[in-house]
């Protein structure tokens, strides 16, 4: 069903995304350090003892990667909207809904990749067991994709919205709880060295389906405010 | 169907269907509200665990049950809007919003108060009231979203496309909170769960879910008229409507 | 009926207090609603009123500049 065209049309839109990113590295980094201050404020705010800071760790974390995966999706379609390429992206023979997943595929590079690369040093600052590390990466892999496709809906209705960041916030966050549960608890779970799988393959479930539903969405938004 | 269907994506046609039918479901709502709350409240054995606390059981499980339905309900026409284009179907979104709404404060405010005498705190993480919680968030993003835009039309839509994402969410959402609930049950004690309901509490019961079925219709009626005439503001039959009384 | 009087009634067995809160509220909390629409549909006449002023006075300005 995928054929050559489409296959570039794809690779050509991540590789735009990306080139764009690497020319404004802020952007990139704003949510990682928003994220690294987040955490190190609860130190500072319940106390260093590192036995409640090992308790509530995942939910920091997790918490802290939530907010800090809404801050930059204004942007996501926006500059495209604005200067005409989004029109572009819809008027190709390719489906709209298949072009906005290098979209969604090039902000989870962008933003869900780097949180995962940054959990080890998370898990450290909390005093996380050891344990809880590899299943706190495994989570934030199994679990960012489906937050970059939800936020990628939630920048897509709100692309007529003069500032729409708070809007985009109000909208997300009830959708992003099934993710925060399971995660949390498959973190706490693994920190108490029980087992994992249930709630990783439960998460991973909740990502697919995400991911597969969510291109319909983005591109329904996307059409209602170009035209 | 389709044919006896097409005339009410007309928006008059509605509007008068809704006129004729609301007094209808307007008296329908008084009655069995009326004969519900009184039964329940004054007919009705006070239970033999709660004593007549759990008489808010009258208001609060309605109030539960559309809260949701609403929200289904908003939904398919969501669903009706985009798939179709039809014009009633996008507006009723934001008539059924505020209501579904209001169902949900109504469920909070009695499951909270209920709660009080039952688990001595106003607030519990209950997995119900927690399901509850978020749904009003749904509701609130929905309605924010669709008063975000300056083009009604648009904002419509908007909900729409948000109303279909969150109704495939809500059953993931509902199910994760109850299991979350269950991991982190400290001190909680489920008070609400009891094998079966006594007849002569669950006829009353059965009418206030009724009545509150026919109160969320005609609620939704009232503000779906004036949606209808908002967007059809320049038109004569708007006009004359508007000037009738 | 479980209740002997009228004062047992409102007491509700020492419950009366969030009985009868819960019942105000929600009442409160629905007409809160119904009269929001109210005045919605109020100041939709309004706005209606005002739309056909305009057109009248738009018609009479067209009017008069035609003569």
């Amino acid at each position: 069903m995928i054929n050559a065209s489409m296959r570039q049309v794809w690779l050509a839109v991540l590789k735009r995304d990306l080139r764009i990113a690497a020319r404004r590295r802020s952007d990139a980094l704003n949510p990682l350090l928003f994220l690294l201050m987040v955490v190190t404020l609860f130190p500072l705010g319940v106390g260093p003892g590192p036995d409640i800071l090992a308790r509530i760790a995942p939910g920091i974390i997790w918490v802290a990667a939530l907010l800090a995966s809404l801050l930059g999706l204004e942007r996501l379609f926006k500059d495209d909207f604005q200067d005409g390429t989004l029109e572009q992206l819809c008027l190709l023979p390719q489906p709209l809904a298949f072009t906005t997943t290098a979209k969604v595929m090039a902000h989870w590079l962008l933003t869900g990749l780097p949180l995962v690369i940054l959990s080890p040093l998370l898990a450290l600052l909390l005093s996380l067991p050891m344990q809880g590390w590899w299943a706190l990466a495994l989570s934030l892999l199994l679990g960012t994709p489906a937050l970059s496709a939800l936020g990628a809906i939630g920048a897509a209705l709100t692309l007529q919205v003069q500032r729409g960041s708070s809007l985009i916030s109000l909208i997300l966050i009830p959708l992003f709880i099934p993710l925060l549960i399971f995660a949390t608890a498959a973190v706490e779970n693994a920190s108490m060295g029980l087992a994992v799988h249930g709630q990783l393959a439960i998460l991973a479930a909740i990502s697919v389906l995400t991911i597969t539903l969510s291109p319909l969405a983005i591109a329904a938004g996307i059409k209602m405010s170009v035209n | 169907m389709w044919r006896w269907l097409h005339p009410y994506a007309k928006p008059e046609a509605t509007y008068r269907l809704v006129e004729k039918l609301l007094p209808w479901f307007a008296a329908l709502t008084f009655i069995s509200l009326v004969v519900g709350v009184v039964w329940g409240l004054a007919f009705a054995p006070a239970d033999y665990q709660q004593g007549d606390s759990y008489r808010i059981i009258f208001l609060h499980v309605p109030a539960a049950i559309f809260s949701m339905g609403a929200y289904a309900g908003m939904a398919i026409m969501g669903g009706i809007a985009l798939i179709w284009q039809i014009k009633t179907a996008e507006w009723s979104i934001p008539a059924i919003a505020p209501v579904g709404a209001a169902l949900t404060v109504v469920a909070l405010l009695t499951g909270a108060i209920w709660g009080k005498p039952m688990w001595g705190t106003w607030w519990i993480w209950d997995a119900r009231l927690t399901s509850e919680l978020i749904l009003l968030f749904l509701y609130i993003g929905v309605m924010a979203l669709y008063f975000a835009f300056d083009d009604a039309r648009t904002g419509a839509k908007a909900a729409a496309i948000l109303s279909l994402v969150g109704v495939i969410n809500l059953p993931i959402i509902h199910y994760s909170v109850e299991w979350w609930n269950t991991l982190h049950q400290g001190a909680t004690i489920t008070k609400f769960e009891r094998p079966s309901i006594a007849t002569s509490m669950l006829i009353p019961l059965l009418i206030c879910l009724a009545g509150f079925l026919f109160l969320t219709i005609s609620l939704v009626m009232m503000r779906l008229k004036n949606e209808i005439l908002r967007h059809e503001l320049g038109r004569p039959w708007a006009q004359q409507e508007l000037e009738k009384n | 009926m479980p209740f002997d009087s009228f004062q047992d009634f409102i007491i509700m067995g020492g419950y009366g207090l969030y009985v009868w809160l819960s019942f105000f509220l929600s009442f409160v909390v629905i007409a809160l609603v119904a009269l929001e629409t109210a005045i919605a549909r109020k100041s939709l006449q309004k706005k209606s009123q005002q739309l056909q002023n305009r057109q009248q006075r738009l018609a009479k300005r067209q009017r008069s500049v035609s003569q």
